[in-house]
């Protein structure tokens, strides 16, 4: 792994003061309660001002195994993931050496004193506390003393780097939903554990925070609690979903928040249906089921789930059935890496089903595209009549992020071409799937229409325009074209990238949660002399933005987490004649993209 | 998809419509397939309940059976979805508009082999729709493999012995807590009918298990699905009358002491006048212990096994409107206003 880019090499008690600069890892056990104390830590330094980041570096279990949290202030406003980390709290006996030995030079080591172990480094600073003596001490149930023990830390960093404690006071108000009981237990703990750092700590590391006002007009959100917030406002009608990690969360979040946005006082019947499936294929099912039936449907899953989905997708697409999928992404089959970050799903998902098929992918790229990506869904999946997924990981879906503030759709629904009575009454001709408009896209009816004309036979197999059954060759070209025609079509419906271009030689191509990897690492190499031009893919298929883009540019380094380039390889299919300009970075090791890589990456092809 | 032409002498319903209405396209099943007569008594059914087509959906999965939602009911909507997925199709579907009445219809394979797992769930979950299995112990479509219903000891011509235990499909239902369950067999039409007719008035799942013979690969005499086994070994569990709601039930045509009444959730009436044995299709453990007497007797016992009519179905538990259908709702009813984003960037921090 690269060296510290950001910071110099201090020793203890030396040199000058750094100030919202450092990143900052916590190492606990799993189900232990850490959590409430890292989210207080990160809303606080939020709080104060101060551009902050969290990732939980988690394992798939329920408790006892080792479970990191890192925290990164930056002045600078970088939200990426860094390797490299100031200061570790080391509270889990089971990594406590490589804990201490991950601690950068000149950094800061904090333990709980009830782990004994010898601390041999001379080139950080080391604090040890008494975790356990302010839970023991407080008001705290003993039920809970082991959870509210965390707060321990809380306390002693808050005073170690001076962290506002009215600002941790406001976390927790948070967190507690105002709760007074919780919010006093857990706030006696980290008084009572700063006022001992106070007397008994001296502070030799250099690192600590200062406020700041780089948090104005900004929220802190997880993807999924927006994607499903976003749902919510696209009107979502009918949602199936089976548990599945890093995206139960999504579909928690709108079940647990749809009343409070659409119940209203006096209201015949809900606006909404919920089902938890048996499995991803009835999941897929319902949500299909639910489209024909002429509902704004929605499903969420991770790339296990795409794969049992994927005859139902295929169907979903021949029979024009309107459904919003979202994976989020996370490592591999099976027991594989269910707990960590990937953007493995990309070609698989982009080709899911059988025969020829290709699909819409929206690829947000913060927390507030989620939420903007979960109503516009819905209006390009009704738009063109199929299944449109929306390509999140477990990176953006489950942290917390730093993130503009959710805005209010800022176009009227799209129901697409759907045709009730009083249509069909003034049409002498209607035909399910002929392309009436000349953009592929037919005209559709869902159940209930009482119309005697209205009714159409879904099916997967061939069909002629008028919906039944055919097994016609020209019958099965003629709608093969159709559908190829529509996908062109969709081109016009998807949201554009964003680009930042100033006519330089070297383009980087970059999707989804790697955003903040790619900005800190265009400051960096630009620092070492080399200016990038940078389009960051909102969706696929790609419109006429990026083949301008990678025209104008020498090369193009299409940066992705996952092995083999899967969007390179989709640029390549899409734009042949630029495939040697197409240069394919990618990174696949589970964990959010750090800038330093990107950089040295970029650096290492350009020498 | 055409309109009913108005000829003289063509008997109407009291929704003004011909039994042609109610037709599909012609079959491609084979000549004597028993799924071909459940396709008429579904056509007589609907006629004669006054369905109107555009108020009823067809689903079906995969298989033989499956097409049949082709060669009936043109003027519904219909769905002829996945190898053993219609379940979640169905599922789905039922949420668009709670007023319109489902129809499915699957077969053992679709059901009992490949979609296990779905047919379990959808009646667990009491989507208020008639499941039909056209039951036949074999696979037609791919040509004559054991499903799973076949019985232990069914030789076939190209799969010689089935060693295996078959699935009781009316037991899997009781076993899943079906609010509905029925057996007939296709040679029987005016029970076939009966029974549809009974089920469509069902406000929950029902699920009718039809011996429904295989005329091409599975119709030896002393196959358990066979038309020959069928007419020597059925039993009707009752007389089965269903009377609708509009119409007066005339009781003393039946005499005293031999009749059970159920009223079902939309006001008809069962009437079940007792034949050779008793049952009473409310009680679960005398339902449990029939279908267990019925496999040790290796007799066919036909009608209606169970019904609890007064269960709460899935678009009840989901409290849709019945006079608003979900699919109807419009920005109005589903965007939250302007004035709710700030609320959910005050639920953020």
């Amino acid at each position: 792994m690269a060296t510290p880019q950001v910071q110099e090499k201090q020793q203890p008690g030396t040199g000058k003061a750094v100030v919202n600069d450092f990143s900052m890892t916590v190492a606990t056990k799993n189900g232990s309660g850490s959590q409430t104390s890292n989210l207080t830590l990160l809303r606080a330094l939020f709080k104060m001002g101060i551009p902050v980041s969290g990732k939980n570096l988690f394992p798939s279990n329920i408790q006892g195994l080792p479970t990191w949290y890192t925290i990164r202030v930056s002045k600078k406003g970088y939200l990426a993931r860094r390797a490299e980390h100031e200061i570790v709290v080391a509270m889990n006996e089971d990594t406590f050496i490589e804990d201490l030995a991950s601690v950068a030079p000149g950094g800061a080591f904090y333990y709980g004193d009830h782990l004994k172990f010898e601390v041999n480094r001379t080139d950080i600073s080391v604090y040890s506390f008494p975790a356990k003596k302010f839970a023991k001490d407080s008001t705290a149930p003993a039920t809970l003393r082991d959870y509210v023990a965390n707060m321990a830390y809380v306390g002693v960093l808050a005073h170690m780097l001076e962290i506002d404690m009215s600002k941790i006071r406001e976390a927790l108000e948070y967190h507690f939903d105002g709760k007074e009981k919780p919010i006093a237990i857990n706030m006696g703990v980290i008084e009572a554990a700063y006022e001992w750092a106070k007397t008994n700590l001296t502070k030799t590391d250099p690192f600590r925070v200062e406020a700041m006002d780089e948090t104005k007009g900004f929220i802190m959100a997880d993807g999924n609690t927006a994607g499903a917030l976003g749902s919510i406002f696209g009107g979502v009608q009918f949602m199936a979903w089976y548990p599945i990690t890093p995206a139960s969360s999504l579909a928690e979040g709108v079940s647990q928040n749809i009343a409070k946005f659409r119940d209203k006082e006096g209201q015949d019947g809900k606006t909404y249906g919920i089902v938890q499936a048996e499995d991803e294929l009835a999941a897929i099912g319902m949500a299909v089921g639910a489209g024909w039936s002429g509902l704004r449907s929605l499903t969420s899953t991770s790339g296990p789930g795409i794969s049992l989905m994927t005859e139902f997708v295929g169907l979903a697409a021949y029979a024009e059935i309107p459904v919003v999928i979202w994976d989020i992404q996370r490592v591999g089959p099976s027991t594989g890496l269910p707990t960590r970050t990937s953007q493995g799903d990309i070609i698989s998902t982009y080709f899911l089903g059988h025969g020829d098929t290709k699909h819409i992918m929206l690829l947000p790229g913060s927390a507030s595209e989620c939420f903007e990506f979960g109503w516009k869904s819905f209006d390009i999946a009704e738009r063109m009549q199929t299944p449109v997924f929306v390509m999140s990981d477990l990176d953006l879906g489950m942290n917390t992020w730093m993130t503009k503030p959710f805005e209010y759709p800022n176009t009227p629904m799209d129901r697409g071409k759907i045709l009730w009575e009083e249509d069909l009454e003034k049409l002498s001709d209607w035909q399910r799937y002929k392309d009436v408009d000349g953009d592929g896209i037919p005209y559709r009816t869902a159940p209930g229409n009482k119309h005697a004309r209205s009714a159409w036979f879904a099916r997967g197999t061939g069909h002629n325009d008028n919906a039944k059954y055919s097994e016609r060759s020209e019958d099965w070209e003629k709608n093969m074209a159709r559908l190829k025609h529509k996908f062109e079509t969709a081109a016009n419906y998807m949201p554009k990238p964003e680009i930042l271009d100033n006519g330089n030689k070297v383009g980087i191509i970059s999707y989804g949660s790697t955003h903040e990897a790619i900005l800190e690492a265009s400051d960096y190499l630009a620092e070492n002399g080399m200016e990038t031009d940078y389009l960051r893919l909102r969706a696929v298929p790609f419109t006429n933005e990026v083949k301008d883009f990678i025209e104008k540019h020498e090369r193009v380094y299409v940066v992705e987490m996952n092995r083999d380039g899967q969007m390179n390889m989709i640029l390549r299919l899409e734009y042949p004649e630029h495939t040697m300009k197409l240069i394919s970075l990618a990174k696949h090791d589970g964990m959010p993209l750090t800038a330093n890589w990107v950089k040295e990456a970029v650096e290492l092809q350009e020498k | 998809m055409t309109e009913t032409a108005q000829m003289p002498n063509v008997q109407l319903n009291l929704v003004g419509l011909s039994k042609n209405d109610y037709r599909g396209a012609p079959t491609t099943l084979c000549a004597g397939c028993g799924h071909n007569s459940i396709s008429n008594q579904i056509i007589a059914a609907a006629y004669e309940l006054n369905v109107v087509p555009e108020e009823m959906i067809k689903l079906s999965g995969i298989g033989c059976s499956s097409k049949s939602p082709a060669y009936f009911l043109n003027r519904s909507f219909g769905f002829n979805s996945l190898h053993g997925r219609m379940p979640s199709v169905a599922t789905g579907a039922m949420f668009g508009d709670k007023r319109l009445r489902a129809l499915a219809v699957s077969g053992d394979g679709d059901t009992t082999n490949i979609g296990m797992g779905q047919f379990k769930h959808i009646m667990r979950r009491n989507v208020p729709m008639v499941y039909i299995v056209e039951n036949n112990g074999v696979y037609g479509l791919t040509k004559g493999q054991f499903s799973a219903t076949a019985e232990k000891g069914l030789r076939l011509k190209y799969q010689g012995l089935n060693p295996f235990t078959p699935v009781d499909v009316v037991e899997e239902a009781m076993a899943s807590g079906a609010t509905f369950v029925a057996r007939s067999f296709a040679g029987d039409a005016n029970q076939v009918k009966a029974l549809i007719k009974a089920a469509l008035s069902h406000n929950g799942l029902a699920i009718l298990d039809i011996i429904s013979p295989c005329v091409t690969f599975n119709n030896e005499d002393d196959s358990r699905h066979s038309y020959g086994w069928g007419r020597e070994h059925q039993e009707p569990l009752h007389d089965f009358t269903f009377v609708p709601r509009e119409q007066e039930i005339q009781l003393d045509e039946f005499p005293e002491g031999t009749t059970k009444t159920v009223t079902m959730h939309d006001g008809a009436t069962i009437v079940l006048k007792k034949l050779d044995r008793e049952h009473d299709p409310t009680s679960r453990s005398a339902a449990m212990k029939l279908i267990e007497d019925a496999r040790n007797e290796a007799v066919l016992l036909t009608g209606l096994i169970y019904v609890e009519p007064n269960q709460p179905s899935l678009t009840d538990v989901a409290e849709l409107s019945t006079n608003r259908p979900l699919n109807r709702m419009t920005e109005a009813d589903l965007r939250p206003d302007k004035s709710m984003i700030e609320k959910a960037n005050a639920m953020m921090f």
